[in-house]
């Protein structure tokens, strides 16, 4: 499982988007007929941006995050991430191209419980063929303040100490850009304040692209760009 | 190699918390009877062989009319292969002025290589085995011969220019000759007196035998060597010719064996199935996770196959350690009916362990595996995102191959893994149909019952899936086990019905017409229980259809062999109790007189007759043409006399004949067969009571190794019980803990559950007991010949089991669930 090479940092910082969508649009057939969830959506997002997704539910975010992360394919439309064309890549293609570039953040904190605190963050440098695995994990458990916590399973942790283990396995691979889905969706305010620190803390230092969907106007109103999205389309 | 870390890492994980328990289980379980019972079919089959070989004394007998020369002993020799000499002739022993013409026997050490001579120190004792054979100047006489001479222990016997002193009575010896053709009383002598009798002359009709015995692959080699080497006049006969009598038994005892490992094979097959969807269902998540992550679907399944390789591995070590118990205790069990010259245990089975743990993981594992691997990383954020389905040949295919080639591997026949598969994918049809009706019916349904049972209900049709993969699992599993508990029980009581306690244990052979009467009074006088008395001709069959016999063309796996010899021939009006028609009509009174003849089915078979066909005997130079009325099936291990060939009354009543009838009678009344040896002195008596008793040990022996083997299914019946437990566990405690969460109390939840997964184990169990009883009636007919009774107690049994079972397993699995607040379940969830 060699990486396939992805455009440099350099290129990237001398081109203007990490993340560019056109004409995006993805249909669903469903028992009530053709279900159009994103309907023409056509965005430019710079590196080191911070971007928030909102609007009301069944909007369509997390189909437009599946989508812009190579998640999905989109029924027409473009994507690209990082300087490639995720329509042109294939499945592991598009896997490949994540563990390199991208770091993720969900709300029900996704963890594997088979695996330790450590494990987990250890588990996308080793995709991502990175030497040293081990000590970047620490740091990045340390960083989020779980140095002690190292050896716990996920079931052995609070949901604000999970969601902190699954931000510190997000920014591990030092991600061009960071998806998040209601990342503080399942926390209470003070813990998800914590969360929220983190991540713009990351965004500012290491000029990692945030891209995050929201309910809460507060996390929204600290992303330097907010889109409405209703019923599939993107507002401006 | 990252495959392999993550996959140790995910292993060791997931072995702590169990989840891959119940799959290393079945797996276990499934090797366990392959390699163990697998393997106890094989020494059953091979102890049929080693009676059989008893007949022979050996495992090889080469016969001649010319002295053998001592090349062929060599040879033996050069390969590892024993040998004795018999030397036979008849003869006419005297003592002092009485006379008998009698069976020479000279046999040289060694003998028998097989089966074992039983002497005692008078006359119709109980014999013991001989150490050895005569020693110089000794001889043996048989209980008979030494009757009608008057003679004991210590008396001396001359034949030829020779004397003997008798130092034993021959009560049996095994080559007796199980088709009672040679009538005379036998004496056994040692081989090295033989050159003093002076007996041995140019012309005197004298038979010379090789014997040979040794491991089964050596005597395989030894008898190409000697069908290659053999010389005009030697005749080579092997145990494919061997007494049907005792082989009738084991044989159906190794039927059943096979039949119950190919029942527990199916058994744990379906339990891996289940685990290996439970598996899938667990490891969904993490795999969508570990895509999203950047890992490619090559890496993912890297990870899974390599966690279900460590398993086969573990089940592999696990089962072929626990089957090679199971059947060293076996064998400690069935000691005597095994032949102990079978190659030394190897590590085979841990091959053929591995490979079979192989074979039902690629077979049930592999396709949800393909298709865990296939799971979308899109997940990660809509849950109902699943993998493509599989398609059904994908899905069906890997099964159907594994299944077919573990049955072939236990069964070994073609025409019965044909005849399993059909059934199977028949009862399939039958279990997947029934239970889209009953999903179906659950829809309607739910609007009309209270709370607990719409729960209940409604699980049904919404798990459509999971409902139907419950009802083919239980389905199938209980009528496996509903099957082998029906056929065994017709099996031990056919076995003990055929050799009840007063089963014949003597044959009387050559009792004159006129002395018919005056026998069976002498005998019954003296309470023996006589079955029925038989006429007995002698007859060569001459030609088939008019042609002569030497002339008929015979087709492959058809010879002379039987045309060949002398026939016993009898006639009767009506069928012997042990004898079945399978075709044509047996003759009622109308009959009498007219030239029709039924033949057994060895004796048609051999020949490639055919009900119609005319059939003409030479008895007593007398030619008589008989049509092919019917074919009878006969149980030779009835002990009853029994003929290939009987005519229907009226047609050979001319010819004179003597007759046969064998009786029941105490050990103790030796002294009563010496004075019926005098009074009746050209009546042939023969003491098969060792061979009942082999019999008989044998038969108590077959029914507690079906027993322990059954009980084996049983097992394998449980660790499908566990992987159902397993499969809706995680579910079903997240979902009481839900129900419970919204106030419903911990009764109405297991109500709800008891309802759902009784229903299912109701029609699952109907419809087991249904298939098993036709499967028995498939099964008793055609693979075990044992007459079967439909058992209506089978159905109770299959419902009861069936809610039983079903329900247990729903109910184990949500207990656990309701008995813990919600809070915690939700949490873990
Ligand atoms: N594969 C699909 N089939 C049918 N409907 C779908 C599918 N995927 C998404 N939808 C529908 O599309 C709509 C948008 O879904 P999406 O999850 O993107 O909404 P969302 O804006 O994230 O909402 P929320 O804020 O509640 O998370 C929803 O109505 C959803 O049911
Ligand atoms: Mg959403």
């Amino acid at each position: 499982m060699s990486s396939k090479p992805v455009a440099s940092a350099r290129a990237l910082a001398t081109r203007e988007n990490v993340l560019k969508a056109a004409n995006l649009c993805k249909e669903v057939s469903s028992p009530e007929g053709k279900l159009t969830i994103v309907r023409d959506v056509s965005i430019e997002i710079g590196a080191g941006e911070s971007v928030a997704i909102v609007g009301p539910s069944g909007a369509g975010k997390s189909t437009l995050l599946a989508l812009l992360a190579g998640l999905d394919t989109p029924t027409s439309g473009g994507v690209w991430l990082a300087g490639e064309d995720l329509t042109r890549l294939d499945e592991d293609g598009r896997a490949r191209l994540r563990a390199q570039r991208v770091g993720f953040v969900f709300q029900a904190f996704h963890l594997i419980p088979a695996l330790t605190a450590l494990e987990n963050v250890i588990l996308p440098l080793e995709l991502a063929g990175r030497s040293d695995a081990r000590r970047a994990a620490l740091e990045a458990l340390e960083r989020v303040g779980l140095a002690a916590r190292t050896g716990h399973y996920p079931r052995q942790l609070s949901g604000g100490e999970q969601q902190r283990v699954a931000l510190a396995r997000a920014f591990v691979t030092r991600p061009a850009v960071l998806f998040a889905d209601e990342p503080t969706g399942n926390l209470d305010t003070v813990t998800g304040g914590q969360v929220a620190e983190l991540l713009f803390g990351l965004n500012e230092q290491s000029r990692t692209t945030l891209v995050l969907v929201t309910h809460e106007r507060s996390l929204a109103a600290r992303c330097g760009r907010i889109l409405h999205m209703d019923a599939g389309r993107v507002m401006t | 190699m990252r495959a392999l870390a993550l996959a140790l890492r995910g292993f060791a994980r997931e072995w702590r918390s169990g989840a891959l328990g119940v799959l290393l289980l079945a797996l276990t379980t499934a090797v366990a009877a392959l390699t163990g019972v697998g393997f106890l079919v094989e020494r059953v089959a091979s102890a049929v062989a080693e009676q059989a070989t008893q007949v022979l004394a050996a495992d090889l007998r080469l016969r001649s009319t010319e002295p053998i020369g001592p090349a062929d002993f060599q040879e033996a020799a050069r390969r590892g292969v024993r040998s004795a000499r018999t030397v036979s002739m008849l003869s006419v022993v005297f003592l002092g002025d009485r006379s008998e013409l009698s069976d020479l026997e000279a046999v040289s050490a060694g003998y028998p290589l097989r089966g074992t001579l039983k002497v005692a120190r008078e006359p119709f004792a109980v014999g013991s085995p001989a150490s050895g054979i005569p020693g110089r100047g000794e001889a043996w006489p048989s209980s008979k011969l030494l009757a009608t001479l008057g003679g004991a222990l210590g008396s001396t016997l001359s034949i030829g220019a020779a004397n003997f002193r008798v130092t034993r009575v021959l009560i049996s010896r095994p080559d007796q000759g199980g088709d009672f053709t040679e009538l005379a009383p036998s004496i056994v002598l040692n081989a090295d007196d033989l050159p003093a009798t002076g007996l041995i002359l140019p012309g005197s009709r004298v038979t010379y035998a090789a014997l040979f015995a040794a491991d089964r692959a050596r005597i395989e080699d030894f008898r190409q060597w000697l069908a290659a080497h053999r010389r005009p006049g030697e005749g080579l006969r092997d145990i494919a010719e061997a007494s049907p009598q005792i082989e009738n038994a084991v044989d159906r005892a190794g039927r059943f064996l096979e039949l119950a490992s190919l029942a527990s094979v199916l058994l744990c097959s379906i339990a891996v199935a289940m685990s290996a969807r439970q598996y899938v269902r667990q490891h969904l998540d993490s795999v969508a996770l570990m895509k999203t992550l950047g890992a490619t679907r090559a890496l993912t399944l890297s990870v899974s196959l390599i966690e279900l390789l460590l398993v086969a591995v573990a089940a592999a070590l696990a089962g072929s350690a626990i089957g090679f118990a199971a059947e060293q205790w076996l064998l400690h069990v069935l000691r005597g009916l095994i032949n102990a010259e079978l190659p030394p245990a190897d590590l085979a089975p841990l091959g053929m362990g591995f490979l079979a743990a192989l074979a039902v993981l690629a077979g049930f594992a592999l396709p949800p595996l393909l298709q865990l691997s296939r799971v979308p990383p899109l997940r990660v954020l809509r849950r109902d995102v699943g993998p493509p389905p599989l398609l059904v040949l994908l899905a069906f295919g890997p099964a159907a191959a594994a299944v077919i080639a573990l049955l072939y591997w236990a069964v070994r026949d073609l025409g019965l893994v044909r005849d399993a598969l059909l059934g199977l994918s028949g009862f399939t049809l039958v279990l997947v149909a029934a239970g889209l009706a009953l999903v179906l019916a659950a829809g309607r349904l739910r609007g009309r019952v209270g709370v607990a049972w719409r729960y209940g209900i409604a699980n049904l049709s919404r798990r459509r899936a999971d409902s139907l993969v419950q009802i083919v699992a239980f389905g199938t599993g209980l009528m496996a086990l509903l099957l082998l508990g029906l056929v065994r029980g017709d099996l031990e009581s056919d076995w003990r019905r055929t050799l009840p306690a007063d089963a014949p244990n003597y044959f009387f052979i050559n009792i004159p017409p006129a002395d018919r009467d005056a026998f069976v009074e002498f005998l019954e006088a003296r309470g023996a229980k006589l079955s029925r008395m038989l006429p007995m001709l002698r007859g060569r069959l001459t030609e088939i259809n008019g042609l002569p016999v030497e002339r008929r063309a015979f087709r492959r796996g058809e010879g002379p062999g039987f045309a060949d010899r002398e026939q016993n021939l009898t006639w009767t009006a009506t069928l012997g109790a042990s004898n079945r028609v399978v075709a044509g009509r047996w003759w009622t009174a109308q009959d009498e007189g007219k030239p029709l003849v039924s033949l057994a089915t060895e004796f048609q078979r051999s020949l490639g007759l055919r009900i119609g066909d005319r059939l003409t005997f030479d008895v007593g130079g007398e030619p008589f043409t008989v049509t092919v009325a019917n074919l009878r099936e006969v149980k030779w291990d009835s002990f009853q006399p029994n003929f290939f060939i009987v005519f229907a009354p009226g047609v050979l009543d001319a010819a004179a004949g003597t007759y046969l009838t064998s009786a029941y009678f105490h050990p103790a009344q030796g002294a009563a067969l010496a004075e019926l040896a005098r009074r009746f002195p050209s009546v042939s008596i023969f003491d098969v009571d060792d061979l009942l008793e082999q019999v008989r040990s044998l038969i108590d022996k077959a029914i507690l190794a079906v027993q322990s083997v059954f009980a084996f299914t049983l097992f394998a019946g449980l660790t499908v019980l566990l992987a159902a437990v397993q499969a809706s566990r995680d579910e079903r405690r997240y979902e009481s803990a839900m129900l419970r969460t919204l106030g419903a109390s911990a009764g109405t939840v297991l109500q709800g559950v008891l309802a759902e997964f009784a229903t299912v184990g109701l029609l699952a169990g109907l419809l087991a007991a249904g298939g098993a009883s036709l499967a028995g009636a498939f099964v008793a007919a055609r693979i075990l010949q044992v007459p079967y009774a439909l058992d209506p107690t089978v159905f109770l049994v299959g419902l009861a089991g069936g809610a039983v079972l079903v329900g247990a397993s729903g109910w184990l699995a949500t207990r656990a669930a309701v008995a813990q607040p919600p809070l915690a379940t939700l949490r873990a969830g």
